[in-house]
């Protein structure tokens, strides 16, 4: 298990997982929007931890930009959006909840057995978390493909990368700065242009509903 | 001449005694009287005798014999080893209690004469004491066939009911294709050495892919006959349509000759087996186990909701059975010994709490005359007997503790817990995934448990006609009694059960659970060590009664004991009736909404415009619509295109015949 | 089975049948502080429960013995799992009796029990309170054993007094999957108590009522027992949780001066947990019916994870 920096590290890997889950199976959007924050802090917490033990500094770097953008701008933006577009619920999903996290279990279970042997490759102190970051990614993927409104689906999106930024930091200490900072730029474009986006489609169709996309002719 | 008799010659006396009984009854068909009050209770008395004979023989050696009966060239092999002791142990037990049950059940002849039926019910016994003790592929399906017709007849005795032709025809249907399955099995195991005889099977080594295909053959043919998904459709047809003493001895009796017949072929025909058909059937015992549990749920008939819970048990044996093969074909010897007594232990314990409660709704089905619980209710003020020996049932079929269902339940949760030591890490990783849903499937076994027995005897009677309902005969308790007490002493007792059981897994894996030490006196089970795990039955119920005892007199002595009996609370509401109690489909309506997936339902709602309003719900199996009724279409359009054969003129069939002849001729000349 | 054994048995069953009702006066004194009222006596449960047993037990006509039996034996479960937990030491002569799974399987007597006593009267309410009770524990026995199956991967048993050892004996270590554990420990207790936001045990509204449904049709000390027994089952359910998740304290032999620590340890660590369960029950509100087996599904499914976490971090 190894000294008090891996358990810390494997703390925030499980609260992380833990939000992931909380994610797939909350209805209203305002509450995903922090458990999307919380996560945000978790990741600044491990990659901290990991900065601190390992004397690695440019983390430090990463945590503040990971910080300022995932747990002060990011959840700001989406306030507002959904202030503006007028979304608080989201009663509906594709799946009911509990079929859903069995789905979700499945999921965990395979990335798991996926990452045992990836793991044993990297020598950084927080390996056995790979398989806990990979289990996130897929959750999001799963929170992204089964949610009938738009604005979940985007914070699905953004869960995803939160998920990858911690395999890169469990894995391989961190990216080099140049691709961290070009995937903050990519991720923080990204949310103007959906944002812009989703105003489109509320003008076109009169609601959020991705379901209305799905009418591919104009009848 | 006695002194040379072996313990099998036993086993065969007492076998063709019951075909004597049998044959009696047919003599005597004109005397019901004397076939219910003689015949059935002799049966009663050979059954108890071959508990004694299986009992002595399960810790000695195997011995063999060979019967002359069938075919010149072609005699019977027969075997009794600890195995088979413990499966006729089995037998004799269960039949033991349903005969005696029988003696007071059989009044008149609904249908079949009972002296036909007290043929057909001995050689129902017979062929599956015969299936248990065979050695050779011919005995075994000669008696299995046997079993699989003469049952067909018990289902189908008030064969006047068109419901009943047709389950009957549909468990005959089943239970041939299982047969095929099985021969093909045979077939594969023999490895092309034309000597059918298990000892030659034993010693034949086979490939991987042969080895796979007999496994999976026989996992298909068993299961066909045990109830195991997706072949299950018969049983929740076949058991209500039956007598009630046929359906326990077919649930709790004829599903354990197909499990016996998988712990022959997979461990002691193959021997080595592979870890993936582990997972075959770990996979194929949970979705049993589970659709098993969350229909009988919603079940509206007593009896269907029994043959749902028979299938959620078998579940849970096939579970143990593939935990065990995970563990042998990884080596781990002691743990599979684990998982293989659980596996039994729950067998025996299943034989004895399910034919317990079929005997049960049997009584009250006589009483009342009523089968859907919809009618029911309150019956414990007028049958009490029937009530409390129920509610023992109840208790070990929930699992609870201290009855028989809970000690085999938790033995299997320890084999579960054991999974870390597996090498394989995906195995690792999945196998606690099924131990979370066995949890699962107990937790609702005892919310159908529940149902079962408060809607039927606790409550108001739904029905005024009910508070003329009578007891069970002096027979009829006996039987239940009988089967009462096995229950309440194998729970009591489970340590000695299961250092009974030990000779078997080491006669079929090479180690057994006690491994030279004890698996712990008769008061704790601790099957590895005290530290790891125990369970002290004796003393859980000890210690509850003394506690119950000593607060009964401890508040009667320092306050007081006075009762008055007024008309019930019920918050102050004046008016109070029958029907205000949970029906049956109310009692299962949270599970249905759960699980609402699963069920194909037709809900007939109400609308405020009716002048009679009805709510009325029903749940069809999905898999007979899936898999049964697609694969009757196929095989009809397959004949269809087939019968383009038969055009009924002559010309054409001769043109047949000239055609193969030609056909020959020029095969021949090249 | 020497006399210090002997000894220390009878102290944890009076400690337990003193301390329980006390428990249950000090959550409901907490409860009334968070919400500003003025609290009850801290020993109302044991003027309520003398006032009850000095009262005449009615009984409707139609209830059977089964009906008369069921308080007694569910009180018989509930001190019989008092004795088993390790509350204050974890050598108990009778711990070997029933190890994690039969503690289970206890809780799983004593609700049947209780769910076939309401159904016996034949009224509306008891037949709903026993479909309710079944359905709430459908859910939570699994979660309750997945949370004991992690706690056992992790100390290599199932007998309670080694995992208590050798949880105890660890040097500090957060262990992930104990703290997912706990989480869904923490869900399946208010669903097993009978707390918001699962049931409310103040209710008198059928539409949000469990316990209440249950023990509707009893009176006098058939009330009294079955209050009782509640109040040990909150007790049992504290230690248990205590002793898988904050284990020091726990005394391991049976020495008078050991026990004699133990119990003011036992005594501040439940002082708090009380208080912890008045703050849920006053800052959460009570959860439809329809939302109960969501809320116990997510539990049993952080009990899984906490086992998959388990298998993968080897913590």
């Amino acid at each position: 298990m190894g000294g008090y920096g891996t358990q810390i590290v494997n703390l925030f890997a499980a609260t992380l997982l833990l939000i992931a889950f909380a994610m797939l199976a909350q209805r209203r959007i305002v509450a995903l929007i922090h458990l999307f924050a919380l996560q945000g802090l978790a990741l600044v917490g491990s990659t901290v931890t990991v900065a601190w033990v390992t004397g690695q500094h440019h983390l430090y770097y990463s945590a503040a930009i990971t910080f300022a953008l995932k747990v002060v701008i990011l959840p700001y933006i989406l306030h507002r959006l959904i202030r503006r577009l007028n979304v608080k619920w989201d009663i509906e999903t594709l799946l009911n909840i509990p079929t859903m996290m069995l789905v979700g279990i499945v999921l965990v279970v395979f990335a798991f057995n996926l990452a045992i042997p990836i793991s044993e490759f990297s020598t950084s102190m927080a390996r056995g978390t790979l398989g806990i970051a990979l289990a996130c990614v897929l959750l999001s993927f799963l929170m992204m493909i089964t949610r009938s409104k738009a604005v979940p689906q985007v914070i699905g999106f953004l869960a995803m990368e939160n998920g990858l930024f911690f395999a890169a930091t469990s894995a391989t200490y961190g990216m080099p700065m140049v691709v961290e900072l070009g995937i903050a730029l990519d991720v923080l474009v990204g949310m103007v242009i959906l944002g812009v986006f989703l105003f489109q489609i509320r003008e076109q169709f009169d609601s959020l509903d991705i379901r209305h996309l799905e009418s591919l002719r104009d009848d | 001449m006695i002194g040379s008799l072996l313990t099998i010659d036993a086993v065969l006396i007492v076998v063709a005694a019951w075909i004597v009984v049998g044959l009696a009854g047919i003599a005597a068909v004109r005397y019901p009287g004397f076939v219910a009050h003689g015949l059935f209770p002799l049966s009663a008395a050979l059954s108890a005798a071959l508990c004694g004979i299986a009992l002595a023989a399960l810790p000695g050696t195997p011995e063999t014999a060979i019967l002359a009966i069938g075919l010149p060239g072609l005699p019977f092999h027969l075997r009794l080893d600890a195995l088979s002791s413990f499966f006729l142990f089995l037998v004799g037990i269960a039949s033991a209690g349903i005969s005696i049950f029988s003696a007071g059940y059989f009044r008149r002849g609904e249908g079949t004469p009972a002296g036909v039926m007290c043929m057909q019910y001995h050689v129902f016994l017979a062929a599956m004491a015969m299936v248990i003790v065979s050695d050779d592929a011919y005995a075994f399906m000669v008696c299995w066939e046997s079993m699989a017709l003469s049952s067909y007849f018990l289902v189908t005795t008030n064969h006047r009911i068109p419901e009943i032709q047709r389950a009957g025809y549909l468990y005959l249907l089943i239970a041939h294709i299982g047969a095929i399955a099985i021969l093909l099995c045979f077939g594969v195991l023999q490895a092309n050495t034309g000597d059918y005889t298990f000892a030659n099977m034993r010693a034949q080594h086979l490939a991987p892919f042969w080895a796979s295909c007999a496994f999976l053959l026989a996992l298909f043919g068993f299961g066909a006959k045990a109830g195991v998904l997706p072949l299950h459709v018969w049983l929740p047809e076949a058991h209500p349509a039956a007598p009630s003493p046929v359906s326990a001895l077919m649930s709790g009796v004829m599903l354990k000759t197909a499990i016996y017949g998988m712990l022959r072929v997979t461990f002691d025909l193959v021997s080595t087996p592979i870890w993936w058909w582990g997972v075959v059937a770990l996979s194929l015992g949970l979705a049993t186990a589970f659709f098993g549990v969350v229909f009988a749920a919603a079940q509206v008939d007593m009896k269907r909701l029994l043959a749902y819970s028979s299938i959620e048990n078998i579940g849970l044996i096939v579970m143990a059975f593939g935990l065990a093969i995970v563990f042998r074909a990884y080596g781990m010897r002691s743990l599979a010994a684990l998982a293989m007594t659980a596996l039994l232990f729950h067998c025996i314990n299943h034989a004895l709490f399910k034919s317990l409660l079929f005997l049960g709704t049997g009584s009250v089905l006589h009483a009342t005359n009523e089968r859907s619980l919809g009618k029911l209710g309150g019956l414990m003020r007028f049958m009490p007997w029937v009530a409390w020996t129920a509610l023992a049932g109840v208790i070990a079929a929930a699992g609870l503790p201290p009855s028989n269902g809970f000690a085999s339940e938790w033995l299997l949760l320890q084999g579960f817990l054991f999974t870390g030591a597996l090498p394989n890490p995906y195995l690792k990783m999945l196998v606690p995934l099924f131990a979370g849903g066995l949890v699962l499937v107990a937790a609702l076994a005892a919310y159908v448990m529940v149902k079962f027995f408060g809607v039927i005897f606790l409550g108001r009677p739904r029905e005024e006609r009910l508070e003329q309902a009578q007891d069970a005969g002096r027979l009829e308790r006996l039987g239940l009694a009988w089967l009462t007490a096995g229950c309440i002493l194998l729970g009591l007792f489970p340590a000695a059960v299961i250092e009974a059981i030990d000779p078997i897994a080491f006669s079929l894996l090479g180690q057994g659970l006690a491994q030279g030490g004890r698996v712990g006196d008769w008061l704790m089970l601790a099957p590895v060590s005290a530290e790891r795990a125990s369970y002290s039955a004796p003393l859980v119920f000890a210690l509850i009664v003394a506690i119950v005892l000593t607060t009964f007199l401890a508040v009667r002595r320092f306050y007081h004991g006075r009762v008055r009996r007024a008309a019930a609370w019920d918050c102050g509401t004046p008016f109070q009736t029958a029907r205000m109690q949970d029906t049956a489909e109310g009692f299962g309506q949270p599970i249905r909404q759960i699980f609402e997936p699963f069920f194909r339902m037709r809900r007939e709602l109400p609308s405020p415009a009716d002048e009679r309003p009805r709510y009325r719900v029903t749940i069809e199996d999905p898999m007979w619509a899936a898999i049964f009724v697609r694969i009757a279409a196929i095989i009809e359009w397959i004949s269809g295109v087939v019968g383009t054969l038969q055009r009924g003129r002559i010309s054409i069939y001769l043109l047949y015949s000239f055609v193969t002849l030609v056909a020959l001729l020029l095969l021949t000349q090249a | 089975m020497n006399l210090e054994g002997i000894l220390a048995q009878a102290t944890a069953m009076v400690v337990a049948l003193v301390v329980a009702p006390l428990l249950t006066g000090w959550v409901n004194v907490c409860r009334a502080w968070l919400q500003g009222r003025s609290a009850p006596p801290l020993l109302q449960p044991f003027r309520a429960l003398h006032k009850l047993f000095w009262k005449e037990s009615v009984i409707a006509h139609g209830a059977t013995p089964l009906f008369r039996l069921a308080p007694y034996v569910i009180f018989g479960c509930m001190l019989l799992a008092s004795m088993i937990v390790p509350t204050l030491s974890t050598n108990l002569p009778l711990a070997p009796a029933a190890d994690a799974i039969a503690l289970v399987g206890l809780f799983a007597l004593a609700r049947v029990f209780i769910s076939l006593a309401a159904m016996d009267i034949g009224t509306a309410f008891g037949s709903m309170g026993a479909r309710r009770e079944m359905l709430v524990g459908f859910l939570a026995e699994p979660a309750f054993l997945m949370v004991l199956f992690t706690a056992s991967l992790l100390s290599d048993s199932t007998s309670l007094a080694t995992i208590v050892t050798t949880l105890g004996h660890r040097e500090f270590t957060i262990l992930p999957s104990l703290a997912l554990a706990g989480v869904a420990f923490v869900m399946v207790s208010l669903a097993e108590n009978a707390r918001v936001p699962v049931d409310n045990p103040a209710t008198h509204l059928e539409l949000t009522m469990i316990h209440e449904a249950l023990v509707l049709e009893y009176s006098g000390r058939h009330l009294a027992l079955l209050e009782w027994a509640a109040a040990l089952k909150l007790f049992v359910y504290s230690c248990a949780g205590l002793a898988l998740f904050f284990p020091w304290g726990v005394a391991q032999a049976n020495h008078r001066t050991a026990l004699a620590l133990a119990l003011p340890a036992l005594i501040a660590k439940l002082a708090i947990g009380g208080f912890l369960l008045a703050l849920i029950e006053t800052v959460m509100a009570k959860m439809r019916i329809f939302r109960v087996p969501e809320f116990l599904a997510t539990a049993f499914l952080l009990g899984v994870l906490a086992l998959l976490v388990h298998q993968l971090l080897g913590a």
